[in-house]
């Protein structure tokens, strides 16, 4: 009897700590939803921030950070899943794999303010880029790109190696293999993960502040050399550091609940683009 | 012919993979290269900001001081000779804008050409004296003694607990607060999020049905992608001012804060980690286990977790590293007093922390600058011993099963 008991009691702790998870994460989502759902209008989107950022928008904050995923996902999806359909399918096994992966485990635990201060002493100094989207974008890409090369790596190692055999079995050469039988069966996952890491760059702060973010500037960039506010550095300066921290903690709620939510799309889409691609490889 | 073309086009393609592959490594060697080259740069200059020259008068027989020192002598906690190693005499404390009780506009000369002439006679006449001025106001037959102070060295650097990183006229580069603040808040920060972490882990993998499990999982998912500014913002506006109220205290931005904050970032990064660990218990085990009578409970906690071990120490290893490098939530909760933590309820200082506040002032090449890329090193040696360490830990686990 008193074992059950013991068990019994266990059990409702994990279930209550588990759901105790679950209730700071609504806490957290509903907060921001709920103050900041009334500061969000077409106009929010729309316009520039006026006086000192206390009124008006957060257009080109939105603008720039589109620029800065667009610009890091250019950079880092080829080369990460080029890196990655190497260490799964070309990397012998040995000593260049295993540095290889070590190597690719040590980037993606690197905090991100390291990122930060790399890529102002190459890109912004060294190489002279200045803050720039292209000094911020490259930071930003290599941060991303641990995470590509392990979502692809896991992608290929998914599908299995009767389909490369077979490939091979035909006639086919090892790069006709890999381009037209394993890769589309990958595609799902990789693309999955791509989505996922675009949501982690987007949300990232600490590589762009002295990389590319600009504390107030209305106006939107006009190449890839020019300087743009981003989502994420926005709502740090508003929120701690604006002319008049009360007046914007409006502006902040927006702010934080549009970032909120498009971490939310992006992880829908995932799942959703998931789902639907995965049923579309196996009908073929 | 279009055989060959075939397979040197193989060959080109496999060369570019070959070549990305090699991307990762390449980027950890250029990071190594710049963080390191800056840091180790600020060993061996001088902590005396803007060209300063500290002098003192010929029969002073102080011929060199710390920058601590020169800090408490300015501070006025030091305030006569004999406590540096000087004579019995009280320190009169001299800054280039004291001038004008000394000399009048005239007797320094309009370009201040008679400037270099009249501190060589005020140093000369002043046996206590401690001048500070630029050093191009040295003049050529100097008769004061100028004190060398002691150039920024790595054991100082990392022991030193004072961080001043632009005190006039000598910069104080003690990093010990604020390592010692990092660790504080992370290892609180685990702390609060280990158990609740490995109950969750535990509830998913062991206690609850597929259902409830394919909720939950996506959920915990989403956690871990909120960006870090949110959950400062977060914690800027709903717990700092909780804290404030429930302790009564002047400010609500503290160590408490910061831990709550990377406590529940850490929360996915754990539950991940250590969900994966106790699913990999063989099956073998378990059904062993329940056959011989035990039930679920007694079969968790005696076979279950003991075999996981090792994966629930690599998850609270990974979520103190990951706690450890965090920057914008703690920036913006941890109220960032370079001071050593003597308590939780108190404003502490991180070092990614550091690195984000001031970089934008520190002037590029200065000490200041350097300091901070030096700040970066230890930040990178640090995270990358805990990345080994998560290594070498699964790695066993590998070879034992």
């Amino acid at each position: 009897m008193n074992k059950r008991i013991k068990e019994k009691i266990a059990f409702w702790v994990f279930r209550l700590l588990s759901f105790g998870v679950l209730a700071i994460l609504f806490s957290i989502l509903g907060f921001i939803f709920v103050r900041g759902i009334h500061v969000i209008s077409w106009d929010f989107i729309t316009k520039m921030p006026e006086e000192g950022m206390t009124k008006g928008g957060i257009y080109p904050a939105i603008i720039g950070t589109l620029c800065l995923v667009a610009g890091s996902m250019l950079f880092a999806f080829p080369v990460g899943v080029l890196s990655g359909i190497y260490i799964h399918e070309y990397a012998k096994d040995g000593f260049i794999k295993r540095l290889i992966k070590l190597m690719t485990n040590n980037l993606a635990g690197i905090p991100s303010i390291v990122f930060g201060l790399f890529g102002m002493a190459l890109f912004v100094n060294k190489l002279k880029f200045g803050d720039s989207i292209l000094a911020g974008s490259l930071t930003l890409g290599l941060l991303a790109l641990p995470v590509i090369i392990r979502v692809t790596e896991e992608a290929l190692k998914a599908v299995d190696d009767s389909f490369r055999q077979g490939s091979l079995a035909l006639g086919g050469t090892k790069l006709q293999t890999i381009g037209r039988v394993v890769l589309p069966m990958a595609l799902p996952n990789i693309i999955t993960g791509l989505i996922l890491s675009i949501g982690r760059v987007a949300g990232e702060t600490a590589p762009i502040l002295f990389t590319v973010a600009a504390y107030f500037l209305p106006k939107l960039p006009h190449g890839i050399f020019d300087q743009v506010m981003a989502l994420p550095y926005h709502l740090y300066v508003i929120s701690t550091s604006g002319t008049d921290i009360k007046a914007s903690r409006d502006m902040a709620y927006g702010t934080a609940l549009i970032l909120v939510l498009l971490v939310l799309i992006l992880n829908l889409l995932s799942n959703a683009l998931r789902k639907y691609l995965s049923k579309k490889v196996k009908m073929n | 012919m279009s055989k060959f073309f075939r397979r040197f086009f193989e060959k080109l393609i496999e060369g570019i993979l070959m070549l990305s592959g090699t991307v990762t490594s390449l980027t950890v060697l250029l990071i190594v290269v710049f963080l390191f080259s800056e840091g180790i740069s600020l060993f061996n200059t001088s902590p005396v900001e803007n060209k300063n020259a500290i002098t003192v008068n010929h029969h002073n027989p102080v011929g060199h001081l710390s920058p601590a020192q020169v800090k408490d002598i300015f501070d006025q906690k030091i305030t006569n000779w004999k406590d540096v190693g000087g004579k019995n005499d009280s320190i009169i404390l001299f800054t280039i804008n004291d001038i004008s009780n000394y000399y009048s506009e005239e007797e320094i000369g309009s370009n201040f050409e008679f400037l270099p002439e009249k501190l060589d006679k005020l140093v000369d006449s002043i046996p206590g004296l401690l001048a500070v001025f630029n050093e191009k106001y040295v003049s050529k037959n100097f008769h004061g003694t100028v004190v060398k102070i002691d150039k920024n060295n790595l054991p100082d650097f990392i022991s030193g607990t004072q961080w001043f990183p632009t005190a006039e006229p000598v910069v104080q580069l003690g990093v010990l607060p604020l390592i010692m603040g990092t660790f504080w808040v992370s290892i609180f920060a685990i702390l609060f999020a280990l158990p609740v972490g490995l109950a969750t882990a535990i509830y998913m993998a062991e206690v609850a049905n597929e259902k409830v499990r394919n909720i939950i999982k996506p959920i915990i998912e989403l956690l871990a992608g909120i960006p870090s500014v949110v959950y400062g913002f977060f914690g800027l506006i709903v717990i700092v001012p909780e804290i404030q109220k429930i302790f009564n205290l002047p400010v609500g931005e503290t160590a408490l804060a910061g831990s709550i904050v990377l406590g529940i970032m850490a929360l996915p990064t754990i539950i991940t980690v250590s969900e994966d660990a106790i699913r990999n218990t063989p099956r073998a085990m378990k059904e062993a286990s329940l056959a011989l009578g035990a039930n679920r409970w007694q079969t968790i906690h005696r076979v279950i977790l003991p075999y996981s071990m090792s994966g629930i120490s690599a998850a609270a290893i990974l979520g103190i590293g990951r706690a450890i490098g965090e920057t914008m939530a703690v920036l913006m909760v941890t109220g960032n007093a370079a001071v050593m933590p003597h308590s939780l309820l108190q404003p502490v200082r991180t070092i990614p922390a550091t690195i984000a506040a001031e970089l934008g002032e520190a002037s590029q090449g200065g000490v200041h600058y350097k300091a901070l890329f030096a700040l970066g090193c230890i930040l990178f040696v640090i995270t990358m011993l805990i990345n080994m360490w998560v290594e070498y830990i699964s790695n066993k686990r590998k070879f034992t099963r």
